[in-house]
């Protein structure tokens, strides 16, 4: 029992230290945003690197995504006769949860990760302290940057991930099952808001970007300096975002839609 | 800035540092003048990386004062810090370069960094300081096509790019093939006198140390126990010296890490570290 | 060389974007939903508002021109009161009558706005005299065999 109770207090010690640790590495972050913002050539370099990298696998899940949702969709509107509300009822998904939702958990294992790694092998090899020692800030410079192309890139690949799962619901309700092409659009036109629903779902992306990009950057900025270490580091970076990217989701969604319906 | 030129670049009085509750340096003195080329060697864990983190201002001195080029390290602030670090070079071990940038833009790095130079400058710095260490063809190269003494020669141009005033070596012969240390020794000598830098490298080469420094520190138990020139070194008989100089197991600095006594833990059943199985 | 490729490929990458939030704005999303800065306020009471919600159209014959912009109890009275903001291009005769109905069988419902004749013009903050409640089925049902019991008892005398 008091073995038990030590255990918990070890953990819990633990686990309050590392928040510590992540508030004050999170203030050093924001501290230098403005002037790595400055260094556009980098940001460019780090949208490339976690935004058009995921753009293939983004695309790809969108459509079938949407497709997917085409199909179940319409096969429950049928049964009550609405098969006409197809449109609304997949852009609807999309544009508030899927789209922001699911970018962000692909974006985690694919972009999130690679940060988290790459961070941490550079923390491994001295390359950060190399650069520490010749008096570059290795925030301003390794950091920052990273962390801005994940803010960056999110919620435009969740746009993309949404416009593609809508064209993935076309191809399947209109070309393939044959709903009406008209009512397909105006029923979705007349259901979705741009401010309320395509807006707040870009605001839910960029949430979802600052927590991954945090996330990822903070695993691999303080990854123990072995190939153990980076590769665990590597693994809570994918688990801390999915579960931080799900929670946050509920917590927005009751603030967003809890007047609306 | 203008210090008189007997006043040394390094000096250290009674520093005291360590990790957590191991102390790794106790009462450590040491006076490095301008222009010298010192060795500090010793067994492994005994403070030696420390010693260059002090140095850097990467690590904070316990008690006592860390003074270089007559700046208190210790009390420097974020600027300050950085300010004094562009007058300095650190070779890393394993010369620590960004393996995402090409040898060229590796080199460049601190110019872009640190300077306001037009890019056709920063090419010709770039390309003289690769020719300084014999690899002007392979600037178009990534880190991981380089063979390990390349990249520390790479990684020596590099910590060289500001001609700095003191030059840090962690280790700048391990791993590395004779003829390769070899090379980095001759630089590491050439680059001192030409550019008029002092030099500390923390080794245990003994070879290469003798052959390049001007002076050896030897460090045992947080503090430094002997201090002699490579001649000196040589002819001594002295045995702290002898086992270094030598390779001999054991000696004043003992093999085994502290231990309870062979026999009686071996013996004694499970009241060691013995294992699990009950 | 190659940092101007990935240039275009970070410009093309934020161009796809835009061009995703246009399609958004557009096809997928109805941007022309003025916002609410624009536009009068018109109040309207009903005794039932059945399933109307916020932000359902106000439609005159048949064309949206404007939304419910919230929907509150009045503490005293027990009508209910919906706030409606509507295009400043539209203009209501004070007999106007705000009726809830329902598009199809079991469609959203919406406000209806028949026009009447006066030359008085409802302005900001004003309130619509005439208004028709939402129909409750039930309601509907309990009246339709109220009404064929009293037809049939009626016969018998």
């Amino acid at each position: 029992m008091l073995d038990l109770l030590d255990r918990l207090g070890a953990v819990t010690l633990g686990a309050l230290a590392r928040l510590g640790l992540a508030t004050l590495f999170f203030g050093a972050v924001f501290a230098r945003t403005w002037r790595g913002l400055k260094r556009g050539a980098l940001l460019v370099r780090e949208i490339h690197f976690s935004g058009v990298r995921s753009l293939a696998i983004i695309l790809v899940s969108g459509l079938f995504v949407g497709m997917v949702l085409a199909v179940q969709g319409y096969e429950v509107l049928q049964r009550f006769g609405s098969a006409d509300a197809l449109g609304s009822l997949v852009a609807l998904s999309l544009v508030r949860e899927l789209g922001p939702v699911v970018t962000a958990l692909l974006f985690a294992g694919r972009a999130g990760s690679a940060v988290t790694a790459e961070i941490g092998l550079m923390r491994a090899t001295e390359q950060l302290a190399a650069m520490d020692m010749m008096a570059v800030d290795p925030i301003s410079r390794v950091v920052v940057p990273r962390f801005m192309g994940a803010l960056v890139s999110l919620p435009i690949l969740a746009v993309i991930f949404s416009s593609a799962g809508v064209i993935g619901a076309y191809l399947v309700g209109v070309e393939l099952i044959g709903i009406d092409a008209g009512a397909f659009w105006s029923q979705m036109r007349a259901s979705v808001d741009f401010r309320l629903d395509v807006l707040n779902g870009l605001f839910k992306a960029l949430v979802f970007g600052l927590a991954v990009g945090l996330i990822s950057v903070f695993e691999g900025y303080h990854a123990a300096p072995t190939a153990e270490g980076v590769s665990s580091a590597t693994t809570r970076t994918v688990v801390i975002s999915s579960l931080s990217v799900l929670t946050l989701d509920f917590i927005l969604t009751v603030l967003m839609f809890r007047g609306l319906n | 800035m203008s210090h008189p030129v007997a006043a040394p670049l390094i000096e250290l009085k009674n520093v005291r540092f360590g990790y957590g509750e191991r102390v790794v340096l106790d009462g450590l003195d040491l006076s490095v003048p301008r222009g010298q080329i010192l060795a500090v060697m010793g067994g492994s864990g005994n403070g030696k990386t420390s010693l260059l983190g002090l140095l850097g201002g990467r690590n904070v001195a316990w008690a006592g004062s860390v003074h270089v080029d007559g700046q208190d390290v210790g009390r420097l602030n974020g600027p300050g810090l950085y300010a004094l670090r562009r007058r300095m070079g650190m070779l890393f071990q394993f010369g620590a370069l960004f393996t995402d940038l090409s040898v060229f833009d590796n080199i460049a790095f601190p110019y872009r960094e640190q300077t306001n130079l037009p890019e056709p400058v920063i090419r010709d710095l770039v390309l003289m300081k690769l020719e300084a260490v014999g690899l002007r063809g392979a600037a178009q190269s990534m880190p991981s096509q380089l063979s390990g003494g390349m990249a520390r020669r790479v990684a020596l141009a590099r910590a060289i790019a500001l001609d700095p005033m003191l030059m840090l070596y962690d280790e700048p012969f391990t791993g590395l093939d004779p003829i390769s240390a070899g090379i980095i020794g001759r630089l590491i000598r050439r680059l001192n006198d030409a550019f008029g830098m002092t030099s500390l490298i923390v080794t245990h080469d003994v070879n290469e140390t003798l052959r390049i420094a001007d002076r050896i520190v030897l460090v045992s138990d947080g503090r430094i126990v002997r201090d002699m020139t490579p001649a000196e070194v040589r002819v001594s008989d002295d045995i702290f010296i002898r086992q270094f100089a030598d390779g001999l197991p054991d000696g004043p600095v003992p093999f085994h890490y502290p231990a309870p006594a062979y026999g009686r833990q071996l013996l004694g059943g499970a009241s060691g570290s013995g294992g699990a199985d009950a | 060389m190659n940092r101007s490729k990935t240039n275009v490929a970070v410009g093309a990458f934020v161009a796809l974007g835009v061009v995703a939030l246009v399609f958004m704005a557009l096809k997928v999303g109805n941007l022309v939903s003025f916002d609410s800065a624009e536009g009068y306020r018109l109040e309207a009471r009903f005794d039932n508002i059945g399933g109307l919600r916020v932000r359902a159209p106000v439609k005159s014959a048949g064309v949206v021109v404007g939304r419910v912009e919230s929907i509150h109890l009045d503490r005293d009275t027990y009508e209910a009161v919906a706030q409606l903001r509507i295009r400043p291009e539209f203009r209501f005769s004070t007999d106007t009558i705000a009726a809830i109905v329902t598009s199809g069988l079991l469609g959203e419902q919406y406000l209806s706005l028949d026009a009447g004749g006066d030359s008085l013009y409802l302005k900001d903050g004003e309130r619509f005299i005439k208004t028709q409640s939402a129909m409750v089925l039930e309601k509907l049902i309990g009246q339709f065999l109220y009404n064929k019991a009293a037809e049939s008892s009626g016969d018998k005398k």
